[in-house]
């Protein structure tokens, strides 16, 4: 990696640090997607977990001077609300027809 | 040596842990769905914001240093990202919160429902 | 640099051994298709951080795409609740 650049050092500890942070968030939200009561509770705790887990994987790419890598996050961003649209719409229709 | 873009990464890197820790505790804190919506979408999308804009700085300032086509796709790529991530999150909040209200999951404390009765909630 | 690749393969191995508890354990079937989206969420950030990036991109594309789809799509043909023999 790139230690021959002056002054660049503390920012990479720095980017490191906010990448464990942001994993050491992504399992509170982990807690609320296991603990949560109702279904809706639990959508909402793996869209922020989803979110987050984007985050860390934009820094850890940034880290790892890898341009490839960052495309998996942008699937994510693109795919991870189809999941709740569909179970959104699921709980509607299911609520409908029970009436 | 601590020079302006340390200053402004660390800044930016500072202010989105914080909010994704504001956002990550208010989901275990808060009391019902839909303060944990509030919590959960909200402070977590704007701290992914300026994570981003931290790591574009980062990936900027390495490509005036030495420049290699590869920080530009990065920070690029992560725009991008961002910017599908601020499109699709609203969105999916909206159909939970209406997903919620539709099924008889009441707000918390709430002795006054608006809503009920109405046609189409 | 070795200390903070374990710490991430620990972290990332606890959490899948919870979410993956979660998902047998779970009454609710629909929540236990959100417990394996949160899965293969994770099972995706470990591709990445073995730098696998097609298999992670493949992961994330079928894992939160198509799979949580289908069993929603099974569930609303069938039944929401685990049924006992």
């Amino acid at each position: 990696m790139g230690k021959e650049d002056c002054g660049m050092i503390p920012v990479l500890d720095a980017l490191w640090f906010t990448f464990y942070l942001l994993m050491f968030f992504g399992l509170l939200a982990l807690i609320r997607l296991v603990i949560g009561p109702t279904v809706p509770d639990r959508v909402v705790g793996l869209d922020a977990m989803t979110t987050i887990t984007v985050a860390a994987m934009i820094v850890l790419a940034a880290i790892m001077e890898e341009p490839i890598i960052v495309d998996i996050a942008l699937v994510y961003a693109l795919l991870s609300f189809v999941a709740t649209l569909y179970i959104a719409r699921y709980l509607r229709r299911k609520k409908e027809g029970l009436q | 040596m601590i020079g302006f873009g340390d200053i402004l990464i660390l800044v930016f890197a500072i202010i989105g842990v914080f909010f994704n820790a504001l956002g990550s505790l208010g989901l275990l804190r808060f009391p019902d769905v839909y303060t944990r919506l509030h919590a959960g979408t909200k402070c977590t999308t704007f701290g992914t914001i300026f994570t981003v804009l931290a790591v574009v700085c980062y990936s900027l300032w390495r490509w005036i240093a030495v420049p290699d086509p590869r920080w530009v796709v990065i920070s690029v790529h992560s725009i991008i990202a961002v910017m599908f991530l601020l499109l699709a999150n609203p969105v999916g909040a909206h159909a939970i919160a209406r997903a919620a209200r539709k099924i008889g999951i009441r707000p918390y404390g709430a002795v006054v429902d608006e809503m009920e009765g109405m046609k189409n909630d | 640099m070795i200390d903070g690749f374990l710490f991430i393969q620990i972290i990332i191995g606890f959490a899948l051994v919870v979410t993956a508890v979660t998902a047998v354990r779970l009454k609710n079937l629909l929540a236990a298709a959100i417990a394996l989206g949160g899965f293969s969420l994770i099972l995706s950030l470990e591709f990445y951080v073995l730098q696998a990036p097609d298999v992670a991109m493949a992961e994330a594309a079928v894992g939160a795409g198509l799979t949580t789809a289908l069993f929603v799509l099974a569930i609303k043909r069938t039944s929401d609740e685990e049924v006992e023999e």
